[in-house]
Formats: structure tokens, C-alpha cells, sequence
């Protein structure tokens, strides 16, 4: 087991922890650059839409893991990305390289109004308002007549940037992976400032956040701003993925996924956006596979996916709440303590119910 | 909005107060299992489709006579409501209110995959309850609205009044302040949740029998859910009476929203959520003043 000599304060809120850590992400940055020499672009696509949904998750991690407030409501400002960024490419003619951070802009000052109104909520109150503004949103758009196409959707004109199209797998790969990795930066940049300190200070207590002269009511919509111009990032980006959107594509079902991918993949981690968009990507690549070994019966019936989504989420929160990263943590940690590891060490405390309401 | 006479608006106020009635019921479900464990079960509406399509293979399917099939389904969906407690949500007491929502939120999608899967994905019909229309002068509703508003009226009384007086109303209380303590009292804190998951798995099957006959029964009924949720808290979450008075509120609005801007359909009650939570972030009946640090 490795020890840890603390020689600076910075050492704390260094990017990476050290050496080992920063050889290894480089490692797979490499492996993710050189992806398009070995893949074929299928797997490309595949990967792109990883990149795309995990820029998605970490904003939502932002909001729900930093902060600690549960949107169910993330969808709509993907659908708010993905609609303004095509409106302005292809009906006001603006450049790409310009209307993608336009839309990411325009999704968070939508981001920060909810916030405002939404940061006095908490819990259920918060879920529902949330998961109400996925619907309306949907809704609106849907009823928007000409100007989002209604529910006909509209097409998506193709990327170009300087006069250079983005046209094949490997370009638009690397393009994602360009933002995605832009977006782990900044989220873990965020996490070593003040700012992102106060985030997490406000999701373990607000009234001690609040008392050390957190400006709670400011943080909060803050981080619905940062949350929605991530989302609104990866709505531009899904957009030309999807090359056709409509309004359905962004529904409550969309939202609650997104929610339920960085659960299963850790919920108030980085790892877990990322690791989460792999899994809600490739599952059904997955599933596929395992199909073919099932009896027909089961198989062709529709609602199999579903059902198996359902079933692998009800096991990830009874046995292992902490997600996909939380097991990688765990498998770590045993090869690091090798002979010595207890299963005790992990162990959930157990809890009874006592109430939060006051009377 | 032109050409709405009078008999149409008294037409529109009693079909949106029997489908206010409907969510009141869902939402008393929810209200319930919020009340005794503060667990909130997203999973409701999914109750609801469940009892729906249960009561079809009683009394459609195996053709059994329709009150019969009823009381078998409510029979079939208190033990179901007990079994999803005492096997699957029991294991997360105590844990934080955000895991709970996701577990119900993956059995939802679980019991849509599954009810699929046996019953399909189309749209099934159920027997009304009562046949035939109630006539008064020109406005014409329906026996089972009227049921359906009488069954909210009982179950919401009764409720009220079974929490006030009665001695496992009051044990369910104490249950609902601190498990712990409840336990050292001598209440059977586990038989008494599990009941309680059951008694509102039965008031989502009621809600489904009665809502299978005007929406038709499908795997895409249960998101009607979402609706009592939003009459619950503009009621205020945990209030039996305040989760009827929003469903009431948001159902008889419904359908003059649904007419005035008939694109935005379906969204109304939702608007009239936040704009209730706007002047008022805990609902009208509050049950929620502060938070322990």
C-alpha cells in the first residue's frame, strides 16, 4: 500500500494526485486519440455517443452530485442545446464554431432562471418541479409551430468549421472527444476552487454551508447554470449525431435515463458520469449479444431492454449504491491492501428512519 | 375561447372533477407510504397500471363476473404491495430520500417492461363499472364517475379518520417520526410498513380499475403518476387532505387548459404546480416547515 507524504498545501487540489495517476490518464488519452487507427466506424459512432452522453452526465453531476440537487429534468436542456444550436446554424447562418458555444450559453441562462426559481426547493419538491419543466419543455417545443418544426422535428445541417467539414466517423470522433475531454477538465477543475468546494459544502449540509457565509441561494443557481451549459454542449453535439430532432427524442424517459446513468455509474464522481455513459451506451450493443443465446420468446418481446435496464439498476442500488466506480474503487483497494482485505470495511451502517419534518 | 355555454362548463367541471378524483386516489397512495416511511414511491403510477391490467385478466380474460375480478385484483395487488416492500424497499430504511427514488423509479421500469412482456404493449379495454350515464337536465355524466368520485370521498374520510383515531393510525404515525423508538414501543414496525405498501398498492389498483375504462388499459397508463404527483404537492406533500384538494385543484382545470390552448395539451397541471410553488415552495396544506441540520 502506498502512503501518501502531504509536502504542500496545493498537493490537495493538484489535477492529478501524482505521477502514477497522470501517466495512466494520459495512457488512455492516448489509446482514445489513436482510437480511430484500429476501430472501424461503427465502434467509432459508438464511442462518439459515449463522449456526447458522458459531457451530458457530468453536468448533471454537477447539479445532483455536487450539489446535491436531483434533477429529473436534465433532458429538457439537452433539448434546449440540441434546438437552439440548429435554429441558429441553419436559420440565422451562423458559423459553427460560434453557435455551438451560443447554445451552450443560451442553455445555461435558461439554466440559471430555473435555478433561481428552483434552488428554494428541496428533495421530492425539486424532482417533480424538474421533471415537470421536462415535460413542459417538451411540450413547448412540440407546440412551437414553424420555428422548432413542431413535432415533424427539423434536420440538422452538418459540421463544419473554417471550411472544413466534418463529415466521416474518425473527424467527428475526434471532434467529440475534443469537447469531452474539455469537459473533464473543466469539471475537475471546477472541484479544486472555492466554488466547487461550496457545491459540495451546500449538498452535505445546507445549514452549515450557509452558516460558515456560503451564499447558498447563489451556488445553487450556479450550479443549474454550469449543469445546463453542459447540457446544452451535449445537446448541440447529440443534434448532429441524431442528424433529425424532434421533440419526442428529449422526452421525461430521456431525463430519467440520464439521471439513472450517472447512479449506475457513481453518483458524485467523474468517474461515474463517464463510466455511466459507457454503460447506458453499450448496453444495448450488449444485450443484443446476450439475445442471441435466450430463447426467441423472451428475446423478440419488446419489452426485454427495459426490463433488463430495470432489473440491472434495482441490483446496482440494493448491493452496490456507490455504482460502477464505487466497485472499481472497492476492486482497487483490494489488490492495493492484497492479503489484508476486509469485506467489513465497505459495509453499510444500518439505518432506521428518523424525520426530517418538523413540526 | 368562444362557445363555451354554461352546460359545457359544468360538463367540463364534473368530467375534470371525477379525473381529479382518479389522481387523488394515485396520490393518496402516495401520501400514505410518504406519511409512514418518508419514502416516496415513484413507482405509484405503475401500481396503478398494475391493478389495471390484472383486473383485465380477471375480468376480461378469464371472464370472471366484474366484481368478483375486482375484489380478486385488490386482493392480488395488496400482496403484491407487501412483497415489493418486504423483499425489495425495506432493504434501503433509513437510507437518503434520493436512493429511494431511484430504486422505484427502476422497479417502474421494471413493471412496464413485465407487464409488456405478459399482457403486450396495445391498448386494452375494462368494463365499466356501472354501465350507463347519469342524466341532469343537459349535462350527462357518467355511473362511474360518480363512483369514482364517491370511492375518493370514502377512502379519503376514512383515511383521515383512521389516522386521527385509530390505534394502528396513530402507531403508523409514531412509526412515521423515528423507527427506532416506534420499535422500543412495542409497534411491529416491519409488519406494520409492509402494510402500508400494500394499502396503497389497493388504492392504485382502485384508481386503475376505475381510470381502465376511460383512458384504456396500456403499459403507458401509469405515467398519470406523475400528475397526482404534481396535485400531491400542490397540496403538500404528506397531507391526506391536501394531496385530494391538489388533484381536485389540477383535475378540474385540466380540461378548461386543455381547451383554451389545445397545442400546449396536458401540460396544465404541471404549470399550475409551479405557479402554486412559486408563492408557496411547500404546497398549500404544508406539512414541512423546516429541516433538521
Amino acid at each position: 500500500m502506498r502512503v501518501l507524504f502531504r509536502k504542500s498545501y496545493k498537493q490537495d487540489i493538484r489535477l492529478f494526485r501524482d505521477r502514477t495517476q497522470a501517466f495512466w490518464y494520459l495512457l488512455f488519452l492516448c489509446i482514445a486519440l489513436a482510437a480511430p487507427l484500429f476501430l472501424d466506424g461503427y465502434f467509432l459512432d459508438e464511442l462518439s455517443f459515449v463522449y456526447i452522453y458522458a459531457i451530458a452526465g457530468l453536468g448533471l453531476m454537477i447539479l445532483t452530485g455536487f450539489s446535491g440537487q436531483v434533477s429529473f429534468g436534465q433532458a429538457a436542456f439537452v433539448a434546449i442545446g440540441a434546438y437552439a444550436h440548429t435554429i441558429l446554424l441553419s436559420r440565422y447562418g451562423v458559423p459553427w464554431i460560434l453557435s455551438l458555444p451560443l447554445a451552450a450559453l443560451i442553455t445555461g441562462l435558461v439554466g440559471l432562471a430555473i435555478g433561481r426559481i428552483c434552488g428554494r426547493m428541496h428533495g421530492l419538491y425539486l424532482a417533480i418541479a424538474t421533471l415537470s419543466i421536462a415535460i413542459v419543455t417538451e411540450r413547448l417545443i412540440g407546440g412551437g409551430g414553424d420555428f422548432t418544426g413542431g413535432h415533424r422535428g427539423l434536420p440538422v445541417p452538418g459540421i463544419d468549421i473554417f471550411g472544413i467539414a466534418v463529415d466521416q466517423s474518425w473527424k467527428t470522433y475526434l471532434l467529440n472527444l475534443a469537447l469531452f475531454v474539455g469537459a473533464i477538465l473543466m469539471t475537475r477543475n471546477l472541484l479544486r476552487t472555492r466554488s466547487g468546494r461550496a457545491l459540495i459544502a451546500i449538498r452535505d449540509s445546507e445549514v452549515s454551508a450557509r452558516s460558515l457565509g456560503t451564499n447558498v441561494a447563489f451556488y445553487k443557481a450556479y450550479a443549474f447554470f454550469l449543469s445546463a451549459v453542459f447540457a446544452g454542449l451535449a445537446g448541440g453535439l447529440l443534434a448532429h449525431a441524431f442528424y433529425y430532432i424532434t421533440p419526442e427524442t428529449f422526452g421525461m424517459g430521456e431525463s430519467i435515463r440520464l439521471l439513472l446513468m450517472i447512479v449506475v455509474g457513481g453518483i458524485g464522481t467523474i468517474h461515474g458520469a463517464i463510466f455511466g455513459a459507457f454503460f447506458i451506451v453499450l448496453l444495448p450493443t450488449v444485450l443484443s449479444w446476450v439475445k442471441v443465446l435466450l430463447p426467441g420468446a423472451i428475446a423478440t418481446s419488446g419489452g426485454f431492454d427495459s426490463l433488463a435496464f430495470g432489473l440491472i439498476l434495482l441490483g446496482f442500488i440494493l448491493f452496490e449504491p456507490d455504482g460502477l466506480y464505487g466497485r472499481w474503487v472497492k476492486i482497487h483497494h483490494y489488490f492495493n491492501v492484497f492479503p489484508m482485505y476486509k469485506r467489513r470495511s465497505f459495509q453499510r451502517q444500518k439505518t432506521f428512519l428518523k424525520t426530517e419534518r418538523l413540526k | 375561447m368562444t362557445g363555451l355555454s354554461f352546460a359545457d362548463a359544468i360538463q367540463l367541471l364534473l368530467v375534470g372533477l371525477s379525473q381529479g378524483c382518479l389522481y387523488s386516489l394515485i396520490a393518496i397512495g402516495l401520501v400514505l407510504v410518504y406519511k409512514a416511511t418518508e419514502q416516496v414511491n415513484f413507482a405509484q403510477g405503475e401500481f396503478m397500471m398494475l391493478g389495471a391490467f390484472v383486473g383485465y385478466q380477471f375480468i376480461v380474460l378469464w371472464g370472471l363476473p366484474y366484481w368478483l375480478g375486482a375484489l380478486l385484483t385488490l386482493v392480488f395487488m395488496g400482496g403484491f404491495g407487501y412483497g415489493v416492500d418486504a423483499l425489495v424497499v425495506r432493504r434501503l430504511t433509513g437510507q437518503p430520500v434520493f436512493t429511494v427514488f431511484i430504486l422505484t423509479l427502476a422497479l417502474g421500469i421494471a413493471l412496464r417492461a413485465v407487464a409488456g412482456i405478459v399482457w403486450g404493449f396495445g391498448n386494452y379495454s375494462l368494463p365499466d363499472p356501472i354501465e350507463g350515464n347519469l342524466a341532469l337536465g343537459p349535462v350527462i355524466i357518467g355511473w362511474s364517475s360518480v363512483l369514482a368520485i364517491l370511492v375518493t370521498a370514502i377512502v379519503a374520510s376514512g383515511l383521515y379518520a383512521f389516522f386521527r383515531y385509530a390505534r394502528q393510525g396513530v402507531a403508523m404515525q409514531a412509526l412515521s417520526l423515528n423507527q427506532l423508538a416506534a420499535f422500543y414501543m412495542g409497534i411491529p414496525v416491519k409488519r406494520l410498513t409492509s402494510s402500508i405498501w400494500a394499502m396503497s398498492a389497493i388504492f392504485g389498483a382502485i384508481a386503475g380499475l376505475l381510470l381502465g375504462p376511460v383512458t384504456l388499459v396500456s403499459t403507458q397508463m401509469g405515467f398519470v403518476g406523475f400528475k397526482a404527483f404534481a396535485g400531491a404537492i400542490v397540496g403538500g406533500f404528506g397531507s391526506i387532505p391536501g394531496a385530494v384538494l391538489g388533484c381536485l385543484l389540477i383535475g378540474v382545470t385540466e380540461p378548461f387548459f386543455d381547451i383554451m390552448f389545445p397545442t400546449f395539451k396536458g401540460i396544465g397541471a404541471y404549470l399550475i404546480m409551479f405557479l402554486v410553488l412559486l408563492i408557496r415552495p411547500e404546497g398549500l396544506l404544508a406539512q414541512i416547515y423546516a429541516k433538521k441540520v
